[in-house]
């Protein structure tokens, strides 16, 4: 379970989270919707241990162990996957070169053996393929020059070949069109399994018609402000943000 | 400015010479140096296993001849072997290739001892419709002084193409010089140089273009720790006449430490019309989210760190021709990073 307790984060000394709770329970799938600036992707980066992000009070755990005493490469070693709204370019470090070099450090960190390089191109080989990617895109500099849906399908790419254990997923749906979109969410579904969960992370309802949500949380104001089921994503979607915005604002 | 001679303290250049405003030899070396004795040699050198000819030069001394020109297709090892202490030693070598040949030439600057100071001067002669490569590897102790001078004539037709890996040293210079006749002449001259500690490399260009539609393209790559030093000065001159002239430099470094230092300078001299020149130079530090992105999935700080800067890098590499020279640079670099 991932469980975040009374977290405040501040960035450049602005508080961005003010005091969020939140309990993902193994194998479950939330989605964390709210209006522009209220704090949802500041959510992903301070789990996830962005410097600059700076945890200023609470607690965040998964599985039991602390999340924010570790370092960024030691929760992703613990089965943390964040993926960006705007995946990040790496010139000159071919994106296969980058995804095993992640797996093999990931592995040694919790001192499993390597994969072999036959291992990784054949899982590599059927993850492009799930994805509809062309496997020669996976030779280039990762990200570099890449479309936007393209991008994603990188971040989607990662994840089935990374297995993590907690998924945060950042405005995945933005920069897709619905046959991307499509592709992409299928991606995620098929990471869906009783030990693993996932944050989703969303401005729009329309990814969660194709990533289904157990629960839905509204961040507004750097706190958790409603929790519902999969309807509350819909009456957000009709009603608007507005209801939850503080009316200091 | 007279002639830099080892022999003649007066010969040696100072901040107060604009070319070598930021490597003053006079500084660290106020007296000629005792001359180097008479070295075996060391090694095989680190191009040994793409053979070819050898010209070895152990402490300024020529093992044979001092002198190679190329028929045809050939490779030649070029070794500046350096095994002294506290003394100075040069050498001039002149390796040229005959119209119509391609030259591969694998230069490697090979230091042994402490303290020494060399000085090594090396005249290529490509002639029209010629093909030279220059792959050169710069690996000395971090207490000597070195100082190469290359002077590169080219004719009509012709392709001169360069490679300058380097470690640096305690006060290190590795310049060329190169006249570019234009009228098909291609021109590539690039470099890379590792630094740590408080090592210095300077790398300074100047290409001379006298003829029309001539074309160079430069890139020089840099990445300085600890309070090392990097120095690049490039300069393309396009005489009068020299239209159609089309060169492009780049100059990128990244300086991961507070006290790391890069001085760049790079100038284009025109005075021709209808040319396109173009340079860019930037300097600055690792890209914070590329590490952090890499971090997030699962490589060390360190790891992700050494791969950013090994990619950054080797996009110098990449550009050499020769493809068992390119990847004997590549392992090379990767074992110095």
């Amino acid at each position: 379970m991932l469980s975040i307790s009374n977290l405040s984060v501040t960035v450049a000394d602005k508080p961005i989270l003010k005091g969020l709770t939140l309990d993902v329970p193994a194998g479950e799938v939330h989605a964390i919707m709210g209006p522009n600036g209220a704090g949802k992707s500041t959510l992903g980066y301070a789990l996830a241990g962005r410097p600059g992000y700076e945890v200023t009070g609470g607690e965040a755990s998964w599985r039991g162990e602390d999340l924010l005493g570790l370092e960024p490469a030691e929760r992703a070693a613990e089965g943390l996957y964040l993926s960006f709204q705007y995946p990040v370019e790496i010139p000159g470090v071919p994106a296969l070169t980058f995804v095993r070099a992640a797996i093999n450090a990931q592995r040694k960190a919790r001192g499993e053996a390597e994969m072999t390089a036959t291992e990784f191109l054949k899982a590599a080989r059927a993850a492009a393929s799930a994805l509809k990617m062309d496997f020669d895109m996976l030779k280039r500099p990762l990200n570099v020059g890449f479309s936007g849906g393209e991008k994603k399908r990188m971040e989607v790419l990662q994840m089935a070949l990374l297995q993590p254990s907690m998924l945060i997923l950042d405005e995945t749906d933005s920069g897709l069109d619905i046959d991307a979109l499509k592709v992409v969410a299928d991606g995620v579904n098929a990471l869906r399994s009783p030990d693993r969960s996932m944050l989703v992370i969303t401005h729009y309802q329309r990814l969660l018609d194709y990533i289904k949500p157990d629960r839905v949380h509204v961040l507004a104001g750097g706190r958790i402000v409603a929790s519902g089921g999969p309807e509350l994503a819909l009456e957000l979607e009709a009603e608007g943000y507005d209801k939850f915005l503080p009316e200091a604002a | 400015m007279t002639a830099l001679d080892l022999k003649d303290a007066e010969s040696f250049p100072s901040r107060r010479d604009e070319d070598w405003k930021y490597t003053d030899v006079r500084r660290h070396l106020r007296a000629a140096p005792e001359p180097s004795p008479a070295v075996g040699v060391h090694g095989a050198g680190p191009f040994f296993e793409l053979g070819g000819e050898g010209l070895t030069f152990v402490n300024g001394a020529p093992l044979g001849v001092d002198h190679f020109t190329a028929f045809g297709d050939q490779v030649v090892r070029l070794r500046f072997v350096s095994d002294a202490t506290g003394t100075g030693h040069g050498a001039t070598a002149t390796v040229g290739v005959r119209p119509g040949g391609h030259l591969t030439l694998l230069e490697s600057h090979e230091g042994h001892g402490s303290g020494y100071v060399a000085h090594n001067r090396l005249i290529i002669q490509v002639p029209s419709q010629a093909r030279v490569e220059r792959i050169v590897l710069v690996d000395e102790p971090e207490d000597v002084i070195s100082v190469t001078q290359a002077e590169v004539t080219l004719g009509e037709g012709g392709a001169f193409s360069q490679t300058v890996l380097t470690t640096g040293a305690k006060l290190q210079r590795i310049e060329t010089r190169l006249k570019h006749p234009g009228h098909g002449a291609v021109v590539r001259i690039d470099g890379a140089y590792s630094l740590s500690d408080k090592r210095h490399a300077d790398l300074t260009t100047e290409v001379d273009h006298v003829g029309a539609d001539g074309l160079t393209d430069q890139l020089t790559k840099g990445v300085v720790r600890g309070e090392a030093r990097g120095v690049f000065q490039g300069r393309i001159i396009v005489r009068e006449g020299a239209d159609g002239t089309d060169a492009r430099m780049g100059h990128h470094a990244l300086i991961t430490s507070e006290r790391g230092e890069v001085d760049a300078k790079p100038e284009l001299e025109i005075y021709a019309d209808d040319v396109s020149c173009a340079h860019g130079n930037t300097v600055g530090a690792l890209d914070e989210s590329a590490l952090f992105y890499m971090e997030q999935r699962g490589l060390p700080t360190d790891e992700a760190r050494a791969l950013l800067t090994e990619a950054f890098l080797m996009q110098v590499v990449d550009r050499i021709g020769h493809e068992g020279a390119r990847e004997r640079a590549r392992a090379w670099l990767t074992e110095r990073l």
